[in-house]
Formats: C-alpha cells, structure tokens, sequence
C-alpha cells in the first residue's frame, strides 16, 4: 500500500500541477486565488507552533543552567554537563536497560499477535460470529490507561483479586507479584496485548479484505487447504503493511508511554520499572525540579529515538523497499 | 450459520478468544453488583452474587467522582469542539493539490509526530511562559490538533471528494469556505464522526496533562480521581476507613468495581455505533500523508 507511494505522489502532483496550471503561479497569485485556505491553517499552524515548536527552542536549557528567575535565553550555557552526569550517574545503565528491554520485549512478543489474531477472524465468513467477535475485541482499547491498571491490580491482588482466587483453589500461596520486579514486565506485556490486539488487527483485517476472491478461487482449484492458503496467498498479503507498521514501532520504541508504567510502579518494582520517561518526570517535576538535568535525559532519549527510525527506515528500504519516505 | 464440522475447532478458537477478551470486563461488571464477601471469596464467577447496588450508592456519596464527571465531559465537549475547528479547516486545506503552501505546511506539521520539545521543555512554556497551568485551559487547548487525525482527515477528503466538484463549485462563484461547510462535510461524515470519536476518547481518557498541569481539586478530570480510587486507595475517607475495617476494605473494593463501570460506560456504549466506519479510518491513516 505505500511501496512506491512517494513515485505515485509525485507523478499525481505532476498532473495536477498540469491540470491546473500551478507550475508558474506565483506566491501571491496563490494568495490571491486561495487566500481562505491560507486563512483555514492559521488556528493549526499557530497552535503547532506555540505548543510543539516553542518547546523545541526550549530544549536548549538541557545544555544550560536553568534557572526560572533568569529565563530560557538567561541562563548560563554549561555544555554537556547534564548528559555527563547522567551518564556517569549510578542509575544510567538500570534505566536505560530498562527501558529498552521494556520497549524491545513489548515490541517482539505484541506486535505479531494482531496479525495472528487478523488471519484467525479472517477464517469465519461473514457473519454474526464474526462481527461479535470484533467488536468485543475492540472494546479494551477504548479503556484508558489508568482504568487498566486499576483492573490489573484489583485481579492481581493477593488477597482480593481473581488471581489470588485462583491461586488458592490449586491449594498455593498467592505472592504479591504486582511488587516483584520480575513480574512487571510480563504484567505490562500481557495485559498490553490483551488491550490493543483487535485494534490493532483492524489495518490488518482491511488488508486481508482486499485480497481478491479470484485468487482464493484459483488456490482452491488447485486444492490449496486452508493453511496452504493462509500460507500462500494470506500472509505475503499482510507483509508489507506489517513491515510499515514495524518501523514505525521501532522509531517510536524509547517513547513508550509514560503513563502505563508510571501507574504500575511502585516501591518494590522500581527495579524492573523505572524508565527513563518515568525518570524525567520525577526530576524534573517532582520534589526538587533539576530542570534542565531531566531536559538533558529527555533530549538524550529524542535522539536515540530519532536515529532508530532513521536506521531501520533505510534498512528496510533496502531489505523490502518498504520506507516511511 | 451453518457450521461445519471441519470447522469446528476453528469456532472453538474463536470462543475461547472472545472469551479471554469479554471475560475480564464482564467480571468487573457481575462483581460491582455482588455481595463483596462472596467476590472476595471466590464465589462470583458466571453470575452476579446477592444482587446489591451499594458500591454504587456508595460511589454516589464521593463528591470527588462526581466533580471529576463533571469535568471530564466539559472537557471532552470543548476540548473536541475546539480540535475539530482547528482539524477540519487544515485537513481541508492541505487536501487542494494546487495550494502552493502545501507540501512546506505538510512537512511542518509531519515534523513534530516524530520530534518534540520533551517534557520539562513544554511544562515550561505551558506554565511559565502561557501561566495556562492549573486552569481549564490546558485541559483543551495545547496539542489540540493530533496530526494524525488531520492525515486521516485530508487523506479522506482528497480520496473520496472528486476534483471535478470542486471545479464544478467554483464555476458557480462558490468560494472555499462555503464548499467545505456545505459540500466537503455533508459528504464526510464518516470521517468526521471517527475522527470526533477518537478526540472524545482522548480527552476522557486523558490523564497526563492533569497529573502534570492540574493541582486545583475542583479542576481535576475523572482519571485523576479514578487513579485515587483504584491505585492509590483513597476509595473513602481516613475516617470512615479506620471505623469499620474489614468491612470498609471490601466496600472500597466494591467501589473500584463500580467506578469503573461508571468512568468506562460512556466509551463502551459509543463506539459500537461507529465501527463501521473504524477500518475506512485506520486503513486511510496507514497511507502516509
């Protein structure tokens, strides 16, 4: 659906541009003729600007001492001083594991379980069945974030929850593993994936429906059963949408939310669960706000970010020729 | 439906998925309604228990929720109405192929889904440099326009609006804003409903900008005070939780069960009525802009 797409684009603008004979027209006759358009982007531009693009001229105070009574452009430039001592800071390697085997895991054991999930409801005809099955599939990811761990901790607690039911039914101790840093990740994971699978399996259902039925009709000609046909025709189907979709998680991987694992930290699993979002919060903002030593840890993950997509963006164009531009 | 027998496991899988997803929410639903002792007993499973509605009188008697309601939904009517004004004319314009502006507003926007200032940088401007912290304000007008909505938006209009419509409009001395009002979204509906849809769930569900921008108990949105409830206990007040022990834990948890009902309901009762349109959303979104 997007191989191509940016060729597609310009060749479309080509005939557009041809057709309206907007090659040679000038700014201001493009003001002249469109001037409501120009009118219809103000709100949007002036709102990006102020809350997107003034914080991006504020990210300077990460090489700076700020200090609020001087201002942003006040303050005294240190150079690198709050990266050095992140990096030399005992908590460095904890947080950035975390968050990158937080991030990696998520990413590995979710991601192609919408895709599984697609090419199973893809199985059933039209139908009653079918349809049941996904909207309810769709109703956890309209739950928000704070009501989910709020379930999570109601069934996983020891004394209270399904889980210590359960436990208790097989005749064993139920522990405390909303507290274990070792259960954090598995608890973030699978209830993650309990949320977002039929959302996500949405694009991936799309893309299966406009399989044509000729090529069912000529794989059951050929006696092509229904993993043959899964197998064959299904899945090569799906590949380049899931190789989009991919990279985009992948840029996206040290921006994980916040808010999930903020909620589902505590004392206990600090261990397992301090990230560097969950990080940049509570010194910058909590207790004795180090503005710019947490602005500092925030650029540091921006940058990481941005070279992952910029990375794996080139390595799949390469290997599939599948890119985001 | 005739099934198979061949096709039986298949429909057993099936089931069993639709179970592992509905089951969960059904059993928050079935336990907010039940005895709390047989709930915490493990005795309420397929069926609501001693059929009494107290969590709910009681969540009636927490001011906080009630306040945090109120809020959420004024927050969630502004904050979309105000989305929706900035959305609609942007997407509109930057879907009119021959707008010189075009690809330079594109990129511009494109930009920011994949940068941004970081946290401390935007708190600073937000509250030190706007003063909209701890205000309504910043409950509905910072990022109030989700480039990805706006894609899906223009993606919708520039694929489903033939061109030759608007050559036809504008031979008749019709001018942009007046194709986009009587035009454009008479024929958009689909879109616009979905694209309502996802700002509403977002501005219900949010929590983020509260936990950071808002410290005025009254301004506080739902999530807030659903976090209080759920995660760090306040279900009841100090006093009524030293008085009755035992018996004020297992209604505190009959109140979790209850609010979540309550915050959640809303959702779950909208967005069937608009899933028809959710896979012409998502697969126009996948199209890059």
């Amino acid at each position: 659906m997007t191989v191509g797409a940016s060729i597609g684009k310009k060749k479309e603008r080509g005939k557009a541009a041809l057709r309206a004979g907007t090659e040679k027209r000038s700014w201001k006759q493009d003001w002249k003729k469109n001037y409501q358009l120009y009118l219809f982007l103000i709100p949007a531009v002036v709102s990006v600007f102020i809350f997107s693009y003034l914080p991006m001229y504020g990210i300077q105070i990460a090489f700076k001492d700020f200090k609020p009574v001087r201002g942003i452009l006040g303050s005294e430039w240190v150079g690198m001083k709050w990266f050095e001592r992140f990096f030399s800071s005992f908590q460095f390697t904890e947080i950035l594991g975390n968050t990158l085997l937080l991030s990696v895991l998520l990413l590995i054991c979710s991601f192609p379980v919408p895709i599984l999930f697609a090419l199973i409801v893809n199985q059933y005809r039209e139908g009653r069945f079918r349809r049941v099955l996904q909207t309810v599939s769709y109703a956890p990811h309209f739950i928000s974030t704070v009501v989910m761990v709020g379930m999570v901790v109601l069934f996983l607690s020891p004394s209270a929850g399904l889980y210590g039911t359960l436990m208790r039914m097989f005749g064993l101790e139920a522990e405390n593993i909303l507290g274990e840093a070792s259960m954090f990740r598995p608890i973030y994971i699978l209830s993650d994936i309990w949320q977002h699978t039929g959302w996500d399996s949405i694009i991936y259902l799309a893309a299966l429906s406009s399989i044509s039925q000729d090529l069912y009709d000529a794989a059951k000609v050929d006696g092509a059963g229904r993993w043959k046909r899964m197998w064959y025709i299904e899945i090569p189907a799906l590949r380049e949408t899931a190789m989009i979709l991919l990279i985009l998680r992948l840029g996206g991987i040290m921006s994980m939310g916040f808010e999930k694992a903020y909620l589902l930290q505590n004392n206990l699993n600090l261990a397992a669960s301090e990230i560097i979002a969950t990080y940049v919060y509570k010194i910058g903002l909590t207790g004795t706000p180090q503005y710019s030593y947490s602005a500092a840890i925030g650029v540091f993950n921006s940058v990481i970010n941005v070279f992952l997509l910029l990375t794996f963006n080139k390595l799949s164009k390469k290997m599939s020729g599948a890119g985001l531009w | 439906m005739r099934v198979k027998l061949s096709n039986l496991p298949l429909y057993v899988l099936g089931v069993f998925l639709l179970l592992i997803v509905a089951y969960p929410l059904y059993f928050i639903v079935i336990a907010s309604v039940s005895d709390p002792g047989m709930v915490l007993n493990g005795e309420v499973w397929l069926f609501p228990k001693k059929l009494n509605l107290t969590g709910y009188e009681e969540l009636f008697k927490v001011d906080r929720i009630w306040v945090g309601y109120r809020n959420t939904i004024f927050y969630a009517i502004a904050g979309t109405a105000i989305s929706m004004l900035v959305t609609v004319p942007a997407a509109y314009a930057t879907s009119i192929r021959s707008l010189k502006i075009r690809r330079p507003v594109m990129l511009y926007f494109m930009f920011t889904m994949f940068f941004n200032g970081g946290l401390i940088p935007t708190y600073l401007i937000i509250s030190q440099k706007l003063h909209m912290d701890n205000s309504i304000w910043v409950m509905i007008i910072p990022f109030c326009l989700n480039v990805y909505n706006m894609i899906i938006m223009r993606t919708f209009f520039e694929s489903s609006l033939p061109q030759e419509l608007w050559e036809a409009a504008q031979l008749d001395g019709c001018s942009h804003a007046y194709y986009l009002v009587r035009v454009v979204m008479p024929l958009s509906k689909a879109v616009l409903s979905v694209i309502v849809l996802y700002y509403v769930v977002g501005k219900w569900n949010e929590y983020f900008m509260a936990l950071i921008y808002i410290r005025d108990d009254s301004l506080v949105p739902l999530q807030i005070v659903l976090r209080d409830i759920l995660i760090q206990n306040e279900a009841l007040s100090g006093a009524e939780m030293g008085a009755a022990g035992m018996e004020a834990s297992k209604k505190a948890n009959l109140i979790k069960y209850a609010s979540i009902v309550v915050a959640t309901l809303p959702m779950m009762i909208l967005y069937p009525f608009l899933q028809k349109y959710f896979e012409k959303g998502v697969m126009i979104g996948a199209v890059k802009g």
